[in-house]
């Protein structure tokens, strides 16, 4: 009988980590500036329309702070749902690309976040009277807030990237399980406290003239986010392979073997 | 397996190992807020229920970062590596052995306490009965964080960074659960059953998460 | 029984600690891993025990005896690290009596333990009052206390005088002629008779 140590059979990953990334870069220097055009042209449009829209007749000119505050909510959730397949991506797959999406994202999901918080509470005071209330969703987008800055502070706090990917990735997915729990939580929460709320978002539904700045706005969002995170992964391939260029320099110097 | 959990009780209940901290912790916590606001009793009343759950959670994180980190200081995390024993079910002995130490302590304290805080009866007993199905999820939910921290130097303030919005949806049923228990219309059952429910889930996949983490610390 | 490591690579974070590493250990035979500080000496060892993953090739451990059935390497080996897994704050009884429980297959009692290292009587002392050197040996003893025919050691000799080294060179022939393996990593000579050497030279970049 032949016993086989326990995970030791060694993965088909090979020694040529670096060979798909350098692929990806050129790919990156290909779309970039592309994408950098895209996303100044759609936030032209968008802002142009955005303006040019009639004031609401009953949020009168603050209306036009949806137009940020909505594209900001999505890419929020679209930032931890890149982290989520990233974090998929590590554990099951193991593509040395996906921590550096994952890990690229969550920056710009922190971000988004806070952009749509602050528009939030910026469009709450003239709406509801204040700039914070318990409602559902500005709790729960603040609980969102800490867990991508808890992640964000895991990633940096490890400094062995392919130890810190790990590690990050099963707090990403356990977030993930947990956020619709936390939603759960919080929605019942509000319904407890304010049966009588003051907000009410699901008021008529859209009209046709604010709904395509809408769309366009989130059109540039979302290319706004494609281009910072594909240059955010670049740069993070790029700070890698200082490192590891680094650490070969100090190995090569006498007595430095790790 | 038994011998885990015995050993980790017997380290935790010996000088140095924490149990006892904690508790003095909660009982920190709970005296500076009456200091906060104020001796009025009604007031008092209103919020203890809430002051002892915000106590025991922060009492039930105090120790968390020490989970695996002392274990893997010594060597002992690697004996455990190696153990024929699944590392999950390992992962769940010292997580029930730390809410054996913490959370369920911190459960019986509540009586005592209540004293400080004007309680009445019910209130003792819905809370009572709150924090005993709810603080097992802090020790599971922890024990994911602790395993993810186990090899940083300040582990311990990243692990309540991440495991604290975690814990949120605990601290809202079992509070709203003790106030449905307090004043008439609200419902306690169905929001203690939901922390029993989280519980429950987390027992099942903390210990694989923090097994998972765990395999990379080596 | 025979631990065999073919063809075997590890990476430490990201770079390469050694590559092409190939040996075959057989029942009653030591291997002494040797080389100088940052060669991979531990590195290889906890690659052996499988607490790190390989890059590339393969451990195995053939013609399991049929006595074993169908035991998995965990429990065949011993690993005695770097560190000691004991707790100061129990005593060296309680210590032992843990992992003796914890790793199964009872083998010495805890009292011939402590004989077999020369500390016999010190079982209800706190492990966190003995020295350097008796730590060691009650993390020797954990070694008896439980059976495994592999032992995977990772500088046994560390902080052991020279009696003390003798007598572990004595329990490790013991061991040997009893059928075991064992597999060292050291820079310190252990005194066992018919070791086979292997020295790690680090990766030729």
């Amino acid at each position: 009988m032949t016993v086989t140590t326990a995970d030791n059979t060694a993965r088909a990953k090979g020694l040529t980590a670096l060979a798909n990334p350098t692929r990806f870069l050129a790919l990156v220097r290909f779309v970039i500036w592309p994408l950098a055009l895209a996303t100044a042209l759609a936030f032209a449009v968008g802002l142009w329309m955005s303006f040019s829209v009639p004031d609401d007749y009953q949020q009168g000119r603050t209306v036009r702070i949806m137009f940020v505050h909505v594209p900001s909510v999505w890419m929020a959730m679209g930032a931890y749902i890149v982290m989520v397949s990233g974090a998929l991506g590590v554990l099951v797959w193991r593509h040395p690309l996906a921590d550096v999406a994952a890990r690229s994202a969550a920056p710009f999901g922190a971000a988004f976040t806070f952009l749509g918080l602050v528009t939030g509470s910026l469009w709450g005071e003239p709406m509801w009277g204040t700039w914070w209330v318990w409602d559902a969703r500005l709790t729960s987008f603040l609980v969102l807030l800490i867990i991508y800055l808890g992640l964000i502070a895991l990633w940096s706090a490890i400094e062995e990237p392919a130890r810190s990917a790990r590690l990050a990735a099963i707090v990403v997915l356990v977030g993930a399980i947990n956020i619709p729990i936390i939603k759960f939580s919080v929605d019942w929460f509000t319904t407890l406290h304010q049966t009588a709320s003051v907000v009410r978002m699901d008021g008529p539904a859209l009209a046709p003239e604010f709904l395509y700045p809408l769309l366009v706005m989130a059109l540039a969002f979302l290319l706004l986010f494609v281009t910072l995170h594909l240059a955010a992964m670049r740069n993070e391939i790029l700070r890698r392979q200082i490192r590891t260029l680094q650490r070969k320099a100090a190995r090569s110097a006498r007595g430095g073997a790790a | 397996m038994i011998a885990l959990l015995k050993r980790d009780i017997r380290l935790a209940l010996r000088s140095g190992g924490g149990a006892a901290t904690a508790l003095l912790f909660y009982l920190a916590v709970v005296i500076a807020m009456p200091f906060a606001v104020g001796p009025n009793p009604e007031l008092l009343a209103t919020i203890g229920p809430a002051t002892l759950w915000v106590g025991a959670l922060l009492a039930g994180l105090l120790g968390l970062d020490r989970l695996f980190q002392a274990d893997s200081e010594d060597g002992t995390l690697d004996q455990m590596l190696l153990s024929p024993v699944a590392l999950p079910a390992q992962v769940f002995v010292k997580s029930l052995a730390h809410w054996l130490v913490t959370g369920l302590p911190l459960t019986l304290m509540v009586p005592v306490f209540a004293v400080f805080l004007a309680l009445d009866g019910t209130a003792v007993a819905a809370t009572m009965a709150t924090l005993l199905a709810g603080t097992p999820a802090i020790s599971f939910i922890g024990a994911v964080g602790a395993a993810v921290t186990v090899t940083l130097p300040r582990g311990g303030l990243l692990l309540s960074v991440l495991v604290l919005p975690l814990c949120i949806p605990v601290l809202i049923f079992g509070v709203g659960a003790v106030r449905g228990a307090m004043t008439e219309p609200d419902p306690f059952l169905p929001p203690f059953l939901l922390v029993a429910a989280i519980s429950l889930f987390f027992a099942v996949i903390g210990p694989f998460a923090a097994a998972l983490a765990l395999r990379q610390s080596s | 029984m025979k631990l065999v490591a073919d063809d075997i690579a590890v990476m430490r974070g990201e770079e390469l600690v050694f590559s092409g590493i190939s040996f075959a250990v057989e029942n009653g035979g030591a291997l002494v891993i040797r080389g100088e500080n940052g060669a991979g000496k531990s590195t290889l060892l906890r690659a052996l025990a499988g607490l790190l993953p390989l890059e590339s090739g393969k451990i195995e451990i053939q013609n399991v005896e049929p006595e074993f059935g169908e035991a998995k390497v965990p429990e065949l080996c011993h690993y005695l690290g770097a560190e000691n897994a004991m707790k100061a704050a129990m005593s060296v009884g309680e210590n032992l009596s843990f992992w003796q429980d914890f790793a199964g297959q009872p083998h010495h009692k805890i009292d011939e333990a402590l004989e077999l290292v020369g500390l016999a009587g010190l079982g209800d002392l706190p492990f966190g009052h003995l020295s350097t050197g008796q730590r060691r040996r009650i993390s020797i003893a954990r070694l008896l206390v439980s059976y495994r025919p592999i032992w995977l050691l990772d500088e046994p000799t560390s902080g052991l005088d020279a009696e003390s080294a003798r007598q572990f060179a004595g329990l490790m022939e013991a061991h040997l002629a009893d059928d075991g393996i064992v597999a060292a990593a050291t820079h310190i000579p252990l005194g066992l008779a018919a070791a086979e050497e292997f020295e790690l030279t680090g990766v030729a970049e």
